[in-house]
């Protein structure tokens, strides 16, 4: 096990990730004083579809674009917010990550090279909103796709409502994903597998082993993530700064088809667990704790 | 073809290319359309399939990383050509496969992956066209057809698009099934038909009068005469997915997608 999983003597006093807005995520991740909100709340642009439901409004709709620098490059911060609807993709909070992915990849065409972060906090569509969530998620992941071929796209998954549904697939579509102990990472929630596939497949109440199988700590040792780092401000901060100083990677993970059919190929379904697939799947999980290796 | 793996995907990839199909869970054949050449990618039953989740026509771990693969094998080869084939995704999808070892084994990733080819696939200049005759639901549409340049569908019994399967949407938001048909009727997003996709202006064409079930030789030319008419249309436009917000249907159903895009332009650049 790698030290980063350790909880030092220090640890308990430095300033926890998890617990901070998405407002204040973006603030921590942007260099001190840099940021700039971009369609705020005083914007007032909100869910057209929510009122209809009888369901209050939030005036950021859950999302937090942020302008700013990091390390003295140009940013841009996409930062969902938990406490609203779960973190859920609606029209609007979807449409303002999708545009702000949309106007970095203008920027990076024209040769001004903007740095994207997007920190994922949610269950995925919002069910409220069905179809349109869809929509804007596969504009989300459109985005990513375009922008990556001219800078990292680095996402951040701290928890702890975790990344789930089709935001899933925009994690997954991420040049660098950083991951804490308490973030998980999963297309199908746990109660969506127990209600879907029944107790026998999987006991969502059961959290040991609902971490142990999509939780930060599995994701980085098995490949889907790529950087564990404790649920502390620095650390997020130091990670974001190393994926993006490493620079694009030799490939993306979302297009290594060939190596991944073959890795899948050695595994076998009926006997295959969160222990054994690391044989297959070994990952050296990078060492971001701001420490040297 | 073996008649307990036929399903309406692979009923109208043999309908519309003429040919055998290659492979088992995700099924494709390249044929002419129009004056070319185009892929056509269905995702097929596979009861056979080692993962015994993944045995009906739902998108699960090796469903997404073939499908990528069928893609990605175009874009190859065309590569050096400078010709772009027509990738034409024939959705018929109940859903993302629910299981313990597809989560564990990153079923995300490999819908990722198909999405990831075939957004790939529109960059690189391949006009890619999605047609739905049967479900196209949530992760698994998200994967297989959603990151076409045009979609258009069938109406035809059983042809939807949703989020999520009815029954299990009535149990998440705590409504019943009939509430939710009812809320379809009210609020567009939250429909599972067809002409409702059509307003949210998603659908770029609605083929009606087709028997999605046992097409007759005339509908199977209509279908692609839509299809070559698509890729004729995609070729021209360079917008990507913005064109889903260009038409008017848009203007009106996704007025806030519109105002969101224009506002957060003119906050871009520091003053």
């Amino acid at each position: 096990m790698s030290s980063t999983n350790q909880v030092g003597p220090g640890a308990l006093l430095r300033e926890s990730f998890i617990e901070l807005s998405a407002r204040e995520r973006a603030a921590a991740v942007l260099d001190a004083g840099t940021l700039r909100e971009l369609l705020g709340p005083f914007d007032r642009i909100e869910s057209p579809w929510l009122p209809l439901q009888g369901i209050v409004c939030q005036a950021d709709d859950g999302a937090v674009i942020a302008r700013g620098t990091i390390d003295g490059q140009p940013a841009v911060v996409a930062a969902i917010e938990s406490a609203f609807q779960g973190g859920s993709i609606g029209e609007v909070s979807g449409s303002k990550i999708a545009a702000a992915l949309e106007l970095a990849l203008a920027d990076c065409e024209r040769g001004k090279i903007v740095r994207p972060v997007i920190l994922f906090e949610t269950g995925g569509v919002r069910l409220q909103e069905a179809n349109l969530g869809l929509a804007v998620i596969a504009e989300i992941q459109s985005a990513i796709v375009a922008l990556r071929a001219h800078v990292p796209v680095v996402g951040v998954i701290a928890g702890m409502v975790g990344c789930f549904g089709g935001m899933s697939l925009a994690a997954a579509l991420c040049s660098m994903l950083v991951m804490t102990k308490q973030g998980r990472l999963g297309m199908n929630g746990p109660e969506v597998i127990e209600q879907e596939a029944g107790i026998e497949e999987l006991d969502s109440s059961d959290r040991r082993q609902v971490w142990q199988l999509i939780g930060g700590e599995q994701r980085t040792q098995t490949g889907f993530a790529d950087a564990l780092v404790d649920d502390a401000v620095d650390d997020v901060r130091t990670a974001v700064r190393a994926a993006f100083a490493q620079g694009m990677p030799h490939s993306h993970r979302s297009a290594n088809v060939d190596a991944t059919l073959a890795r899948l190929a050695q595994i076998d379904p009926a006997s295959v667990t969160p222990e054994s697939m690391r044989a297959v799947f070994a990952a050296s999980p990078t060492n971001l704790h701001g420490e040297t290796a | 073809m073996n008649y307990t793996t036929t399903s309406r995907g692979t009923r109208w990839l043999l309908a519309l290319t003429g040919v055998d199909a290659r492979g088992a869970c995700v099924q494709y054949a390249d044929a002419p359309l129009g004056d070319e050449t185009a892929r056509f990618i269905t995702v097929a039953p596979d009861p056979a399939n080692r993962f015994p989740r993944a045995r009906d026509n739902v998108v699960g771990l090796e469903q997404g990383w073939l499908l990528a693969k069928a893609v990605r094998d175009a874009i190859a080869e065309d590569a050096a050509s400078g010709k772009r084939r027509p990738i034409v995704a024939i959705v018929d999808v109940k859903s993302q496969a629910y299981g313990y070892r597809e989560e564990m084994l990153g079923i995300h990733l490999a819908c990722a992956s198909a999405v990831d080819a075939y957004a790939s696939a529109r960059l690189a200049g391949h006009p890619v066209v999605a047609l739905i005759v049967g479900p196209a639901m949530s992760g698994a549409f998200l994967a297989h057809g959603y990151q076409a340049n045009r979609i258009v569908a069938l109406d035809a019994p059983g042809t939807m698009v949703h989020a999520m399967g009815k029954e299990a949407a009535a149990r998440v938001t705590r409504r019943s099934v009939e509430e939710l048909d009812e809320l379809g009727e009210k609020i567009v997003p939250m429909s599972y038909s067809m002409a409702s996709f059509a307003k949210l202006g998603l659908l770029d064409e609605l083929i009606e009068g087709v028997d999605a079930d046992a097409p007759s030789n005339a509908h199977v030319s209509r279908v692609r005469d839509v299809l070559a008419q698509k890729v004729r249309e995609a070729r021209g436009d360079k917008s990507g997915l913005a064109h889903r917000l260009q038409g008017e249907s848009a203007q009106r159903t996704r007025a806030a997608s519109i105002e969101v895009r224009k506002r957060l332009a003119q906050q871009w650049d520091a003053s």
